[in-house]
């Protein structure tokens, strides 16, 4: 016999502000540092700088007061933290690439992270109860292919570095596929609640596994399918195995049946397989991951990887520290690199606690999954979670040569607009499940008034 | 800047990083909500004060006056969305109500949090209302103060009925 108590949680404001703080106050030391080390001297607009970059944060935080106080606490100093140690390191190649700081990256950087913090509140003031979104199930999934395949459109599409992945109305360039992937995490989420059910009962058991019917099979495999597509259209590895992993990540919590697994990783690994036999791209990325380092290679096809790696290598245990190695010589060292840029630079040790900070990002997701209490809320929680944690995997994992290189960005750290305001958009919705996750139960009845019964 | 000065800000950016996440798991280890399940039975036998074995001859005791006396020996719920739910009764109180501590946790939305009790009195069993917003209702008759019930009284609560039943 066992009793049950429900915990009332702490709303956790005052210790989230005091991490806003430290947040702000490691990036400013950072940003001294590397004005220090290329300058010699503290930048003169420190102060104004600082306190600007708190202003924003504490701005949220009263947003965060006034319209979800149950939220959690550690979502946004984590963001933040993230954030402002993307935009030191983008300034710092921006004084390598001798670039002013009012022509340079950073700046461009700085604007969209407004520009993003300030959408993440909007959604915020706008999404009053997460649930509101499960009516535009099957509109968020159509706009989220359609942003997908928006690329391939004739006069807006746009083929950057060999990936066709961008969109540009003048002036400004944007990659639809950040955002597609925010999109299509509300379509799962919405239509799995409805039909796991079904995906998860029937079925015959063949050792051990429930093997799900035929019937069943379609929208994993009309998933599988859109995912190869979008990988032959865009010659994008890193979408396609973003878009599919998080189907097949969401499909498994909300059937709790690991045949959902097995299957996904059959389809995955087949479908690698397929890609590398029939794209020529997929070949030249295999090669080389598997011959980075070698002469060759080297002088001839591409030495971004080799540079990376042997800048993370330069750096060590504790880095060069900022300011002080040679990032700039890896081609992307802002965006795609930005991993191996820090870890020439902050060390082993530096780089360690950063991805440290992206696992509490995740656990934090999947704790908000796992407390709030519609399915709805927590298949989404789930899948924006696990999204987050499948690209760092892809990023870092590329980057360090576990598996073959692929075009996605850092969350929250590599340069890139897009980026910046999907990874802004996932929190803000995170942080507003959260709030619903960690409200106490209303203690009073939801019918206030009993109606009366002829006796 | 000279050297020793960057050295110490290169140094003390990681070991601030570090502090945060830290700081960050502090506030994890703090960070409890949702249900707690306290395992009775292990409490019980784990604990070095264990209970005085007079307790269970009283409880042997009481048992026997209840066989003689014939109690009611369950809680059933005759309508609503539990309908058919049967509770042994012992000789614990058992809290009724929406909250997921109750020991009858009732999925109705005329019913509050904690709504009512059912308390194990001198001579059998009684109902009291527990400050809820629609009220208690024995037989129709609602519930102000601790009232006494038999088997085939019609309790209320929202839009379910319970009974005891021998």
């Amino acid at each position: 016999m066992s009793a049950i108590t429900s915990l009332r949680p702490r709303r956790g404001r005052n210790v989230e502000l005091l991490l806003l703080i430290f947040a702000v106050g490691i990036v400013t030391l950072a940003y001294v540092t590397v004005e220090g080390a290329t300058k010699g001297t503290v930048p003169p607009g420190l102060l104004s700088q600082a306190g600007g970059l708190l202003a924003i944060a504490v701005a949220f935080h009263v947003v965060l007061r006034l319209r979800a106080s149950y939220a959690d606490p550690l979502l946004l100093p984590i963001a933040t933290l993230l954030n402002g140690l993307g935009l030191v390191m983008i300034h710092r190649l921006d004084i390598a690439a001798g670039h002013d700081v009012s022509k340079g990256a950073a700046l461009k950087q700085l604007i969209w992270s407004g520009l993003a913090v300030l959408i993440a509140v909007a959604i915020l003031l706008w999404l009053r109860d997460h649930r509101m979104l499960r009516r535009y199930t099957y509109l968020s999934g159509a706009l989220g292919i359609v942003l997908l395949l928006l690329p391939r459109l004739p006069v807006i599409g746009r083929e950057v570095n060999g990936a066709r992945i961008w969109i540009g109305i003048g002036p400004f360039s944007f990659q639809p596929g950040e955002v597609a992937k925010l999109l299509l995490a509300v379509f799962f989420a919405g239509y799995l609640v409805r039909t796991r059910d079904v995906l998860s009962i029937a079925g015959k058991k063949v050792l051990g596994f429930t093997f799900p019917r035929m019937r069943d099979l379609g929208p994993i495999l009309l998933m599988w399918l859109v995912s190869l597509a979008v990988l032959a259209s865009q010659k994008d590895l890193g979408s396609a195995l973003l878009f599919f992993g998080l189907f097949v990540a969401m499909l498994y919590v909300a059937t709790e049946r690991t045949s959902w697994i097995a299957i996904g990783l059959i389809l995955a690994g087949s479908g690698a397989y397929a890609a590398y036999h029939v794209f020529a791209h997929v070949q030249t990325r295999v090669e080389l991951w598997l011959h980075a380092l070698s002469p060759t290679v080297m002088d001839n096809v591409s030495n971004q990887l080799g540079n990376g790696v042997m800048g993370m290598a330069a750096g060590g245990l504790v880095g060069t520290g900022l300011g002080q190695g040679r990032p700039y010589l890896t081609p992307f060292a802002s965006s795609d690199f930005i991993i191996s840029s820090f870890g020439e630079e902050i060390g082993l040790f530096g780089l360690v606690a950063i991805l440290a900070l992206y696992v509490l990002l995740v656990e934090r997701g999947f704790r908000t999954a796992i407390g709030v209490r519609d399915g709805f809320g927590k298949l989404m929680a789930a899948g924006l979670a696990f999204s987050m944690a499948l690209q760092c995997f892809v990023v870092v994992g590329g980057v360090t040569r576990v598996i073959p290189l692929t075009g996605l960005t850092m969350p929250f750290l590599s340069q890139g607009g897009s980026s910046l305001l999907a990874n802004w958009t996932l929190v803000a919705l995170l942080l507003r499940i959260s709030d619903q996750a960690r409200q106490p139960v209303v203690d009073e009845p939801v019918a206030a008034q009993i109606p009366v019964v002829a006796r | 800047m000279s050297e020793l000065t960057l050295t110490i800000l290169r140094l003390g950016l990681l070991i601030l990083l570090w502090l945060f996440v830290f700081s960050l798991a502090g506030v994890l280890r703090g960070d409890l909500y949702g249900t707690r399940v306290v395992n009775r039975i292990t409490t019980r036998t784990s604990g070095p004060a264990g209970p005085p074995p007079v307790d269970t001859t009283v409880r042997r005791q009481r048992r026997s006056e209840r066989s003689a006396s014939s109690l009611p020996r369950n809680l059933v719920v005759t309508s609503g969305a539990l309908e058919g739910t049967r509770i042994p009764l012992g000789d614990s109180d058992i809290l009724i109500g929406r909250n997921p501590e109750c020991l009858l946790v009732l999925d109705d939305d005329f019913a509050s949090g904690r709504h009512a009790a059912l308390v194990r009195t001198a001579d059998g069993w009684g109902v009291e209302d527990l400050g809820s917003t629609n009220g208690t209702f024995v037989d129709g008759q609602r519930v102000e103060e601790l009232t006494g019930i038999a088997p085939g009284n019609e309790i209320r609560i929202g839009r379910t009925t319970i009974e005891l039943q021998k």
